[in-house]
């Protein structure tokens, strides 16, 4: 019998999955609509409270829903990676969700109230419920312990983000939104019929069971690959990227920080669980290398881009095509190496990723609030008119760079130890030489923050809770890399 | 774990912690901001004499913290970490005086001063740091906290500067971590307070990866030293603010450095296994190279503050020399020599501050006269240009003192040879400036100064408070707790009685 505790994992799907239906019916009533968020809010912090202290106190569990177990029913699993996703994920939601909270209410105009209705953008009635729409949909992500589920959860994820890509309203945005639709029904075709081919071969989708029967035959590494291709397509490794930086460019800025923090995180854990984990036995070692590869030159290209483009969200978006290149170069490490600290490192990286680039999107979309625009040359000093936003991009870039005291520093100690201890050469040159690339794009902009200029006409100023909600995710780099240690140390 | 383990973490947050809340800190704040400043450095100078005196009586102060499975951050203090972070919290105070006053009425003040303590709270750090990654730890996170300070008034040119010093810094700290990282895959955790004894056990097994690994670490670290061909952003990056320069070259990026150079010699591999390795030759031979290198540019620069830049270079490097020749003279001379360039580097930087905040002078052929306007800035900056020199009984004599006998009693008299050469270099391009300041008269009128003062109170005293003292230290050289006698101290630790 499940105790309460253990119950309550099911409130990080079911809580945001309730909150989306409220707020579409509550057809965007301001008071009500805040209630729900924060009751949301509240339950998921609950939730993850008890799933973080049962794992460190007792180790992986599972949580049947409704009694129907394996093979055939649902059933949510938590070990320590999942629950190292779950406990980064909280705050960049809450975080994100206030921001987008001071982007939709705050006055975009202070001179005419009238005026900002009039601009494109989201409105509380739309983006409320797309948005924990997605929330539901990742978190089921992270806990989904068959394939199916897996499934169902990557299809309501990726088409929540499509709609919130869609809310920006401008038409750029809903080309963008057209073309990571079609990326996304791609990769799910090609994941479903992994999918189909894994049942067939096992008969059961059950993660558990497959992991105990996997074996290494050609229909495996058939479907191990339509599983991996439609992830990494979903992930946008290099050169299926091409649907990531638009998409995450044209979106409103919180949806952006959520899209790069964890929607394009969300494939990456499951090529690590699915890959590295359950079909450990049967993966041939060359398809990590080959993707090792694409993750070297994908850091390349994407901060080479970055490094050209003219607006800020751009910019970020083509470092997050670099960052998962930079995971993936990660992953033959892990492989050779085979040990806890390579794991973590990834895991350190990946949840590093998340937190910095929120907090670095999460500023860009305060930047633009406040100057009416994102392009870069139009911005030159604006580390004097918003130095919150300008700590925040400068510390999740620092983390990006892997500066110790950040959690990205943990991560890429842990692998380049663990990743030269079995002389995995090139991948350590690789994850320690993209600090040089990810530093050229972040000191682009932090050389225009700093630059003295007069204030540029039609700057505005920025509601408070967007600036320090920013901020208040880039600290957590800080202190997730002074205090990951005692949080670790008891998990497997 | 008694209250003296803390004392080091302490140390690290009477920097760290002020520094945070000075960011926050509204412009208009004036008062509070200098209040704090001035407290903090205060305060990390009597927290540094009481682990001095808790040192002196015998404790081995330690703390950890664990960053992630299998990585601590460790801090602790020996003699060597000790002569470092009293060198860095008395030259703080000094400095942040003198930054107080240099930046009256600068825009960006919070942000400066803010970044200005995470710096010294970086170098603190460096000079505590127990083993070899927490040391890259503090390394890499001044790199990051001095590149505001270097681009601090924001135009393009300073900006441009930034960027050299960033490309510098961060490649040699992308050779840094493969190096430590390499090594500790190797042979894992390496303690400072092990004197060598983990590589000693690699040695017969690995020679070629110790050697290439050794390669890695000093490449990175010759980055901040500044040896040549690395050194390239030296003189760029002294467009910086005068306070900000004067820091930079006297205590903390140039010398954590210099600092790493000698304890990856002595305490990460240890003098026997560096020299069975061969490694050392490869060091003094760059270590000259420098030296004669930077006395060479040094001596066809106009610019006052690129001058002594190019000095710094070459000084720098008697450092690395010291450390090269492995011999307990020159060991001692190296190690003093950490103290007495920087007292004598800063002094010099200061001084070249406030000629060109009082006078507007920023080059050497604009000195004529100087030294009858501001007669005691110029009596601070002959006192430090002669003991650059080598002039009895400045500070700077005592160390080549050592480092040449050092040279001698090793039999590398070729080592003597490239000081005496280097000291003839230095009075070339010194005793023209003093020269020119004192026995020319000058073309034409000078700014007339608002006070008694030839300038502002918080603008001299910095400057003739570090002349004092690297005068006291060159002629108190003999006494007990002199900077020598604690460098003979660490060299007896490392070479025995």
């Amino acid at each position: 019998m499940d105790g309460p505790v253990t119950a309550s994992v099911g409130w990080l799907v079911a809580a945001p999955l309730a909150g989306s239906v409220a707020t579409f019916l509550l057809r965007g009533r301001r008071g009500a609509s805040e209630a729900v968020l924060l009751l949301t809010a509240l339950a998921a912090a609950l939730a993850t409270n008890g799933l973080v202290a049962r794992i460190m106190g007792s180790g992986p569990y599972t949580v049947e829903i409704g009694s129907w177990g394996a093979p055939a029913g649902i059933e949510w699993a938590v070990d320590d990676l999942s629950a190292a996703f779950l406990a980064v994920a909280l705050p960049v939601w809450i975080a994100a969700t206030i921001v987008a909270h001071g982007l939709l209410h705050s006055p975009r105009s202070p001179r005419d109230a009238r005026v900002f209705r009039k601009e494109p953008g989201p409105t509380a009635r739309t983006f409320w419920p797309l948005w924990l729409l997605l929330w539901g949909g990742v978190n089921a992500l992270f806990l989904s312990a068959d394939l199916f589920n897996l499934y169902v959860a990557l299809e309501l994820a990726g088409l929540a983000g499509v709609a919130l890509v869609a809310t920006a309203g401008v038409l750029p945005a809903l080309q963008a939104a057209l073309r990571y639709f079609f990326a996304n029904v791609a990769g799910s075709i090609s994941f479903l019929t992994g999918v189909a081919l894994v049942y067939h071969r096992y008969q059961t989708l059950d993660l558990q069971l497959l992991r105990s029967a996997a074996e290494s035959d050609a229909s495996t590494t058939v479907a191990l690959a339509l599983l991996g291709a439609g992830l990494l397509l979903k992930a946008a490794l290099f050169p299926m990227h091409a649907w990531l930086p638009r998409a995450h460019a044209a979106a409103p800025a919180p949806v952006s920080a959520i899209l790069s923090a964890l929607v394009v995180k969300a494939p990456v854990y499951l090529v690590l669980r699915l890959w590295l984990d359950v079909f450990h036995v049967a993966l041939p070692p060359s398809v990590l290398t080959f993707v090792g590869a694409l993750g070297a030159i994908g850091i390349v290209w994407g901060s080479a881009r970055a490094l050209r483009v003219e607006r800020l969200k751009s910019l970020i978006a083509y470092s997050t095509v670099a960052q998962v290149g930079l995971l993936f170069t990660a992953f033959p490490i892990v492989h050779a190496a085979g040990s806890r600290d390579a794991r973590w490192g990834l895991v350190f990286l990946a949840v590093g990723h998340a937190v910095a680039k929120a907090s670095m999107f999460l500023a860009a979309g305060g930047l633009a609030r406040a100057h009416g625009h994102d392009r870069l040359d139009q911005m030159t000093g604006f580390g004097a008119r918003e130095p919150l936003c300008t700590y925040a991009f400068g510390l999740g870039g620092m983390s990006l760079l892997g500066v110790p005291g950040t959690i990205g520093f943990s991560g890429k100690w842990l692998l380049a130890t663990s990743g030269l201890e079995v002389w995995a050469v090139p991948w350590v040159v690789a994850v320690s030489a993209s600090a040089l690339l990810t530093a050229a794009y972040v000191w682009r902009v932090l050389a225009i923050a700093i630059r003295s200029a007069p204030e540029p006409a039609g700057t505005r100023p920025l509601a408070r809770r967007i600036a320090w909600s920013a901020f208040a995710l880039a600290v957590l780099t800080v202190a997730l890399g002074l205090g990951s240690g005692p949080f670790v140390e008891p998990l497997p | 774990m008694s209250w003296a383990d803390l004392l080091p973490p302490f140390i690290l947050g009477s920097s760290l912690l002020p520094g945070l809340v000075i960011f926050f800190l509204p412009e208009s704040r004036r008062t509070l901001r200098t209040a704090l400043n001035l407290a903090s450095a205060c305060l990390k100078l009597v927290a540094v004499a009481v682990l001095m005196a808790v040192v002196a009586t015998g404790g081995q102060p330690r703390w950890e913290w664990s960053l992630a499975p299998g990585f601590d951050l460790a801090l602790q203090a020996d003699a060597l970490s000790l002569l470092f972070v009293t060198l860095s919290a008395g030259l703080w105070l000094v400095t942040t005086v003198y930054a107080i006053a240099y930046l009256e009425g600068a825009p960006q003040r919070s942000r400066f001063f803010g970044f200005f303590s995470l710096c010294v709270s970086a170098t603190v750090g460096i000079a505590l740091s127990a083993d070899l990654l927490t040391f890259l730890v503090f390394y890499e996170i001044l790199t990051i906290t001095t590149y505001p300070l270097v681009v601090h008034r924001g135009t393009r040119r300073s900006l441009a500067a930034g960027g050299t010093y960033l490309v510098y810094t961060l490649s040699g700290g992308v050779l840094l971590f493969v190096g430590t990282a390499w090594l500790t895959a190797l042979a894992g955790p390496v303690d400072f307070a092990s004197g060598g004894a983990t590589v000693d056990t690699l040695i017969h097994e690995h020679p070629g990866a110790l050697r290439a690994i050794f390669a890695l670490l000093v490449a990175g670290l010759a980055v901040k030293a500044a040896i040549v061909p690395v050194h390239g952003w030296l003189p760029v990056a002294m467009i910086a603010p005068a306070p900000v320069s004067a820091l930079l070259h006297a205590v903390a990026v140039v010398k954590a450095g210099a600092f790493g150079i000698l304890r990856v010699v002595y305490d990460v591999y240890g003098v026997q296994a560096a020299t069975d390795l061969g490694v050392l030759t490869w060091l003094a031979g760059f270590a000259t190279i420098t030296i004669l290198f930077g006395s060479l540019r040094a001596l066809v620069q106009d610019d006052l503050k690129r001058r002594l830049a190019y000095s710094t270079v070459s000084q720098l490097s008697y450092i690395t020399l010291g450390a090269a020749l492995a011999t307990p003279l020159a060991l001692t001379g190296a190690v003093v020599h950490l103290v007495h360039q920087g007292l004598m580097k800063i002094t010099l930087f200061f001084c070249a501050g406030n000629l060109s905040e009082t006078l507007g002078v920023r080059r050497v052929s604009e000195m004529a006269g100087v030294g009858r306007r501001m007669p005691w800035t110029m009596r601070a900056f002959a006192v430090a240009a002669l003991g650059m020199i080598g002039t009895p009984p400045i500070a700077g004599f005592v160390s080549k003192w050592y480092l040449g006998a050092g040279a001698l009693s090793s039999g590398d008299g070729w080592a003597l040879a490239v000081l005496v050469a280097s000291g003839l270099l230095n009075a070339a391009y010194f005793l023209p400036i003093l020269k020119t300041a004192w026995f020319e008269p000058a073309r034409k009128a000078w700014p007339v100064s608002s006070g008694r003062l030839e300038t502002s109170w918080m603008l001299l005293l910095p400057p003739l408070v570090t002349a004092a003292l690297s005068l006291l230290v060159g002629v108190c050289a003999g006494v007990d707790a002199s900077p020598l006698a604690w460098a003979g101290r660490i060299a007896r630790e490392v070479f025995g009685p």
